[in-house]
């Protein structure tokens, strides 16, 4: 039992309990902020398999960027957190089954023997510049396409957002 | 130092949170956690390529992820400016009151 | 071409001929249909003398000259049926029968339907029949038979219905064919049954390999039975005899032709024909010669109490039928051959002159309306008496010979049988004689009529002439039993001339009643009372067949309606049709509108592929 293990069972443990605070707290802003608490958790997670870059690029654009847009959003709509939502028995029954019929899934093919991969493995360390060569080689256009689908995606969110369409 | 954990328990973890990502979309009614535990999939589904990028020693899997990181940034932005404007329209963001379809 | 082609499609020539050219001109197609027969009664007197003179060669026992046979239908290995023709002793016999009383007749029609609208239409059916009968007695195989069997009762139908415009003549016929078609049914069955052991139609094949097919006793009475079933539906024996006298509806000359000389007589022709497949089995021979007796006994006794110059006769022929389906159960078809040739001459004698006599009177038919016609039409008058003395078997018309025959058979093997054969030919006697001595003796009964009347045209008379002759000699030297079975002698027993004795006292009997102008039967209505009630109403068998028509027919009926309202309807297509809604209905309660209902479905479905993909 080493550090990195005991650190790998903390932060799975708590990122899933925050996990299922998300979805059971009543105040959306209350189930943000527990996401973005399993966002630094995974970005942990991130550490203790090598992937720094990740781990960093995680907590700078999930929980920096996109959970403080949900923020703003949730403000903007006000949404009253005294507003009862009526519970649906009949939507909790059918979730919790259909993810429980997920995990036992789950429970069986991760039970039967791994097949590890032999070809390519080896020379990957996780340095930073071993992730990032490949980006701007072999995966250039990709990188340049999501460039193009991010300033898109902007235009769209410009176009929505108008009141009226003129 | 070797770990003990071994792939299959990342994969578990990944899994898990999955799970609870599906469960929320079902569950609750609020668009705007229905939309945060859609995020919680993408985040499972990261948390999968990455073990598997470690394991098998290759870079594609974190690539990926970093691809998946900047595109889930884009598709938040734009689906909140739809609810937004779903919000501006039916003054309501519960799904049951979103839906114009007669029993 | 083989002569006995053109016997048998000469009349069936005339009959496309007539409905499809000559149908405007009534006399041309009369004269057709005529000459057709004439030409097939040519070529039989030919054909018979060759085979007579053969005959009596002696070297020629088993005369049978090779008739002429195609291949006709031919399914695999195991269906064979020819179409060829068979010329022996008895078709020939038969052959001369039928083109010779039918050429009499066809000649007796030009006068007899004279004036009347659908001439063509009479004289075309009438070949109709005569290629359709002509085909029965050619026959080599059943199917054959069968298939010409039918084609009789085609026939039979359309010129029992000829003046269909009377209810009563459509009702007949149809009457007629019906019940027909219910000895048909047994008849095929039993074809069908024979065939599933023999795997073979033709005749002559049968016979040979009938012994060695190993049949059980039962299995083979009940093939008698069935193929005896055909028999009693055309010669019309109870209980199938119903048709008969109302198929008096049609013409006289149909009446002659067909319901007493020929086509009723195809059924005993067919028995005598396959008399090997029913003489094995003596319980087939007793059910055959019961169903005769009863048959004989029956219509004798209501023929006693008819009014219906025609159906006097018609009851008379049923009572003869039965003797020579008697015959056969008996185990004698050359007698009951004999019987069924006299029996043509002297019937369609009968018959005929009852024409004469219709038209004479303007068409009246109630005997009760007649009277004192000896002096007015005397032709007909001496030839019905010749006629009556020969049917009722007085020494030495034909019908002496024939008759004694078959008594003597009966008191050999079933005296019972000889018993109702001999009380039987007493009351043929009585009732001919009431017939005789009402219509043509004493006075007129009804003035008017009697002042219009007048003897037929030779036309029709001559062939009275002719039949009677032959009604005289033709039971003499007892030349026909011999021609047909040169093996079996004559036998002529001193009881003949004894039972002599009771066609004479029946004559004796009527003649007491009825010598004296008596305006009605009342007197023997009056001593005889409810039984008297009984036979003019024909034991009310007719009711009793239309009751349960009904109620069988009523209860199937309620039956199938039941089944189609209650299963087909209400289960079957309502059911169809309510259930495909609520299917409908039930799969549309998933299309809610709401997202996270749709979240549910696609997140079902994804965990059942996973489940088939990846965890199978």
């Amino acid at each position: 039992m080493n550090v990195h293990d005991i650190l790998f069972w903390v932060f799975s443990i708590v990122m899933l309990a925050c996990g299922a605070l998300v979805i059971f707290s009543r105040n959306p802003v209350t189930s943000a902020m527990f996401l973005i608490l399993l966002f630094f958790f995974m970005a942990g997670l991130f550490v203790l398999l090598e992937a720094f870059f990740l781990a960093a690029i995680q907590v700078l654009v999930y929980a920096g960027a996109v959970m403080v847009l949900f923020l703003f959003v949730i403000m903007l709509l006000n949404i009253k957190a005294s507003e009862r939502r009526k519970f649906n028995v009949l939507a909790v029954i059918g979730g919790l089954g259909v993810a429980v019929a997920f995990v036992w899934e789950l429970a069986v093919v991760l039970r039967r023997p791994v097949q590890s991969l032999t070809t390519g493995a080896g020379e990957f360390q996780g340095g930073l510049q071993d992730v990032v060569r490949p980006l701007f080689t072999k995966y250039m256009l990709p990188f340049e396409v999501t460039a193009l689908l991010l300033l898109v995606s902007m235009i769209g969110v410009v176009l929505l957002s108008k009141k009226d369409l003129r | 130092m070797t770990s003990a954990i071994t792939l299959n328990d990342y994969l578990a973890i990944s899994g898990l949170l999955f799970a609870l990502g599906i469960a929320g979309v079902i569950i609750r009614r609020n668009v705007l956690v229905i939309y945060m535990a859609l995020e919680m999939n993408l985040n499972a589904a990261n948390l999968a390529l990455v073990a598997f990028s470690k394991f098998n020693k290759l870079p594609e899997g974190q690539i990926l992820v970093f691809f998946i990181i900047a595109i889930a940034a884009a598709e938040v932005a734009v689906g909140l400016a739809i609810i937004v404007a779903l919000f501006r329209r039916n003054q309501t963001v519960s799904v049951d009151d979103l839906k114009t379809m007669r029993l | 071409m083989n002569p006995v082609w053109t016997i048998l499609f000469a009349p069936l020539a005339a009959t496309v001929i007539i409905t499809v050219f000559t149908q405007r001109w009534k006399m041309l197609s009369a004269l057709v249909s005529v000459a057709a027969i004439l030409l097939s009664f040519a070529f039989t007197l030919g054909l018979f003398w060759a085979m007579y003179s053969l005959s009596k060669q002696p070297d020629h026992e088993v005369l049978s000259v090779p008739g002429p046979s195609i291949h006709w239908l031919v399914i695999g290995e195991v269906v064979r049926i020819d179409f060829g023709a068979i010329v022996d002793r008895l078709s020939i016999l038969m052959l001369l029968v039928v083109t010779g009383v039918g050429s009499a007749i066809h000649v007796y029609s030009l006068g007899y339907m004279k004036g009347d609208e659908g001439m063509s239409r009479y004289f075309a059916c009438l070949s109709l029949f005569t290629f359709s009968m002509l085909g029965i007695v050619l026959s080599t195989n059943f199917i054959q038979i069968f298939i010409f069997w039918e084609l009789v009762g085609v026939s039979s139908y359309l010129l029992i219905g000829y003046w269909f415009e009377k209810p009563s003549a459509a009702e007949a016929g149809k009457k007629a064919f019906l019940v027909n078609r219910i000895g048909d049914f047994g008849f095929m069955l039993g074809i069908l049954l024979l065939w599933g052991h023999a795997r073979t139609f033709d005749f002559v094949e049968l016979q040979k390999i009938l012994p060695t097919l190993g049949l059980s006793s039962g299995t083979l009475t009940l093939i008698g039975a069935l193929i005896f079933c055909g028999a009693v539906g055309k010669s019309a024996q109870f209980p199938l005899h119903v048709w008969l006298p109302d198929a008096m509806e049609g013409p006289t000359p149909v009446s002659a032709l067909m319901h007493a000389a020929t086509m009723v007589a195809a059924g005993v022709y067919m028995l005598c024909r396959v008399a090997w497949l029913v003489l094995p089995s003596p319980e087939a021979l007793l059910l055959i010669a019961w169903i005769g007796g009863v048959t004989a006994i029956m219509a004798a006794t209501i023929a006693v109490a008819q009014n219906d110059i025609k159906r006097i006769l018609a009851y008379s022929t049923l009572s003869q039928l039965g003797y020579m389906v008697m015959a056969v159960g008996l185990g004698g078809p050359t007698q009951a051959m004999f019987h069924l040739t006299t029996h043509a001459f002297f019937k369609a004698l009968l018959f005929l002159c009852a024409g004469s006599v219709i038209v004479a009177l303007h068409h009246e038919q109630d005997i009760w309306k007649m009277g004192g016609l000896w002096k007015k039409t005397p032709i007909t008058f001496i030839t019905f008496l010749i006629g009556t003395l020969a049917l009722a078997g007085v020494w030495p018309l034909a019908g002496f010979y024939s008759k004694d025959e078959i008594l003597l058979l009966a008191l050999k093997q079933n005296q019972p049988l000889f018993a109702i054969g001999v009380f039987t030919a007493g009351l043929t006697a009585f009732y001919m004689g009431r017939e005789l001595f009402v219509v043509f003796c004493g006075q007129p009964r009804d003035h008017h009529a009697y002042e219009h009347a007048h003897e037929s045209p030779a036309v029709m008379t001559g062939p009275l002439v002719l039949l009677a002759i032959f009604s005289i000699i033709a039971g003499w030297a007892g030349e026909v039993p011999h021609f047909l079975d040169p093996h079996e002698e004559v036998v002529h027993s001193n009881l003949g001339y004894l039972l002599l004795l009771v066609p004479v006292a029946g004559f004796v009997l009527s003649a007491a009643i009825y010598w004296k102008p008596v305006p009605s039967d009342a007197p023997m209505q009056a001593s005889l009372g409810g039984g008297w009630t009984l036979i003019q109403n024909k034991y009310y068998i007719d009711e009793i067949y239309l009751w349960i028509v009904k109620y069988v027919q009523g209860t199937i009926a309620a039956i199938c309606e039941w089944f189609d309202i209650w299963i087909l309807q209400r289960l079957g297509i309502g059911g169809l049709s309510v259930g495909t809604g609520l299917l409908g209905r039930t799969v549309r309660l998933l299309q809610t509108g709401s997202i996270s209902d749709y979240a549910f479905f696609f997140s079902i479905g994804v965990t059942v592929i996973i489940y088939y993909v990846v965890v199978k």
